[in-house]
């Protein structure tokens, strides 16, 4: 298993936020997150990855055998966790090329390497964006590509995106979901992938173009119903997030 | 015109004038050295191999690399002086005084002897006790010298009061670069230094004057500096301070008196231990079209106390001003205070300000750490984001060069 996540709950400044929470995700597959505003999808998000004022009361984040859940955010990165950000804030006078030399283990007196080049270029990157100040006045479609650009100078075992689609433009999210696709092992053979991700998204446009093995519908800090991503989808463009969990429960 | 009699009676009076800020400093409780206590050297790699590296960090480069020239001052000595460009003329005060009996006419006119003790402790000591020391510099008209001309003040004795009067001349239509380093020997805990910098900017002309300070922990430093600015001349000013110091206090004012003058004045400044740090700019727009900007950047760490000051003042039509002050207070026990003023004394002119105060954006900190940086690493890396500015107005080979300058005093930090 590579993320396991046992009866966890969590409390964010004083307010219980998640609760029981079970989530079992296996090398090579890629869950979706669902839920109304509000549920807790990021807040289960930056528990994964350990942010300081996520407390954790109950329950334990286990990442390739490992129990994490007091780890420092620093430790699980290291460790092979990663992200993508809906809203990364902006950091004056650090650039966007500085951070991927970081990102990838590169000198950051040395030029940026052909590999971050060649996926600067394909995710329509050129040098003067590299020198911009990350975050700094990006357009909404050059923040989710500059989150996926620094994941790929990581290269995380295990991957979360927080709205990878939302506010890019149609003609860019194939290209996103292309180094999605890269970035979680789909074009190898399901047994050769070692990747795992989970991906929030609200209107599911993305999942049209990256294949998810599970959805999970998360409502008032619980998952309340977890199942195939096409029919749970369907059931939520029909009958809203309250009707495909009712559903879930008759059945 | 301020003739000699006139600077020694205004000197006189204001020996023991404090200055209108800043800790007030005994002045008595410093020596003053003579002119010739510390020999000349022949070339500026002859300086040991210690103060080699001390100039360095100040972005003094005694292999001269890229540089048109370079004076050297050791306490009150000045020790070396050399100019390789047919451009730049560069001598020490003393032998251009000798050299054009002009040079007089720009003692003291942008810099007033009896604004403080200071000022007039070194017209005294220049005027009465005849110790001239300090750098005159000057482009000559219509050139261009790219590479800068160094100048470095080295406090090399305990105790000393060194004082200096530099004059800055770029004569019609040229453009003269200066890069300054101010440093202490290793041996030097406690010290004075007053420097005195008259510039001059003739019809067209442009100056950069990037300083970098790298004092020991004891030093009180009053630097001194008048800028006049005739028509359609530049004047960028850039000042890095990353090392602790007792005491700073400054305010270097640029006078736009010519029409389409503009003066730019760019500052980094971070605290440490218990480092007082008064620094400002002002700029008095007297000329139709004249500009200026002020920007700087603090961050007190320690104990230390940053004052941000900047003073704008638009006094005819037509001039535009702008006023950006940031800084970072990264321990309970520091403080910045920011005090940007502006002025307007006409009607249709443009002036504005900008100044923030906060600490660390945490979710900047735990963004970071999302990528792998420790909470110190990710820390640093704002700091120093925070500090770093695009430097305008350099060629690009001494733009670069002050790049380095600056991630140089940034390493050290």
């Amino acid at each position: 298993m590579l993320l396991e996540i046992k009866d966890l709950a969590v409390e964010v400044e004083g307010k219980l936020v998640l609760k029981d929470i079970d989530l079992s995700i296996k090398e090579g597959e890629t869950h979706v997150l669902l839920g109304p505003n509000g549920a807790g999808k990021s807040t289960l998000f930056l528990t994964i990855l350990g942010f300081p004022n996520y407390k954790v009361l109950n329950g334990s984040i286990i990442f390739k055998g490992e129990d994490i859940t007091n780890l420092s955010t620093t430790e699980r990165v290291k460790r092979g966790i990663g992200v993508s950000f809906q809203n990364p804030p902006a950091i004056r006078g650090v650039s966007v090329q500085n951070l991927l030399k970081f990102e990838s283990g590169q000198d950051v007196e040395k030029p940026l390497n052909n590999r971050m080049v060649d996926l600067s270029e394909k995710l329509k990157f050129n040098n003067e964006f590299l020198n911009r100040d990350v975050n700094l006045g990006f357009s909404g479609g050059e923040v989710k590509r500059s989150e996926i650009l620094q994941l790929l100078a990581q290269m995380p075992e295990f991957i979360m995106f927080d709205e990878p689609d939302s506010g890019v433009d149609i003609e860019n999210v194939e290209l996103l979901a292309g180094q999605l696709n890269d970035l979680l092992d789909k074009d190898k053979k399901p047994a050769k992938r070692k990747k795992g991700g989970l991906l929030i998204t609200h209107l599911g446009y993305i999942l049209n173009f990256v294949h998810a093995d599970k959805a999970h519908i998360l409502m008032d800090g619980e998952i309340a119903c977890s199942g195939d991503p096409n029919e749970i989808l369907e059931d939520v463009r029909k009958e809203g997030f309250k009707g495909c969990v009712e559903c879930a429960k008759c059945s | 015109m301020l003739n000699v009699r006139n600077v020694v009676r205004d000197a006189e009076k204001a020996k023991d004038k404090k200055a209108a800020i800043g800790q007030d400093i005994t002045i008595e409780n410093f020596t003053k050295e003579d002119k010739s206590a510390h020999e000349l050297i022949d070339e500026i790699g002859d300086v040991s191999k210690k103060t080699k590296g001390d100039l360095l960090k100040v972005g003094i480069d005694a292999e001269e690399n890229e540089r048109s020239g370079s004076f050297l001052q050791f306490d009150q000595s000045n020790v070396f002086s050399s100019s390789s460009s047919d451009s730049v003329e560069l001598m020490n005060l003393e032998s251009a005084i000798d050299k054009y009996s002009w040079v007089k006419d720009y003692l003291w006119q942008v810099v007033k002897p009896d604004a403080d003790k200071y000022t007039a402790r070194t017209a005294l000591r220049e005027q009465e006790e005849d110790v001239k020391s300090g750098y005159f510099v000057r482009s000559l008209p219509g050139t261009k010298e790219i590479f800068p001309i160094q100048t470095c003040m080295f406090i090399a004795d305990e105790n000393v009061m060194q004082t200096a009067h530099n004059i800055i001349i770029a004569e019609e239509n040229s453009e003269l670069h200066l890069i300054t380093g101010c440093a202490t020997g290793d041996d030097v805990a406690s010290a004075l230094h007053v420097g005195v910098s008259e510039f001059y900017l003739k019809p067209g002309a442009k100056i950069t004057f990037t300083m970098v300070h790298n004092w020991a922990e004891q030093v009180e430093v009053r630097p001194r500096t008048g800028v006049k600015l005739y028509d359609d001349s530049t004047y960028i000013n850039n000042y890095i301070l990353t090392s602790p110091v007792k005491s700073i206090q400054s305010y270097p004012t640029a006078f736009c008196d010519g029409k389409n003058s503009r003066a730019v004045f760019q500052s980094i400044q971070s605290g440490q231990k218990d480092s007082i740090i008064d620094v400002g700019s002002r700029a008095l727009l007297n000329g139709k079209g004249s500009a200026a900007e002020v920007i700087s950047r603090a961050v007190s760490n320690d104990e230390s106390q940053i004052f941000s000051r900047g003073h704008l003042a638009g006094l005819v039509p037509d001039v535009k001003g702008h006023l950006e002050c940031h800084g970072l207070v990264l321990a309970d026990d520091s403080r910045i205070y920011a005090v940007p003023e502006l002025e307007a004394s006409a009607a249709n002119l443009e002036m504005s300000h900008e100044a923030a105060v906060g600490k660390i954006d945490e979710e900047e900190i735990y963004y970071l750490t999302s990528r792998g940086l420790s909470e110190e690493e990710a820390t640093s890396m704002i700091v120093r984001g925070f500090l770093s500015m695009d430097i305008t107005g350099l060629p690009d080979e001494l733009a670069n060069e002050t790049q380095r300058m600056i991630d140089l005093s940034l390493d050290g930090m």
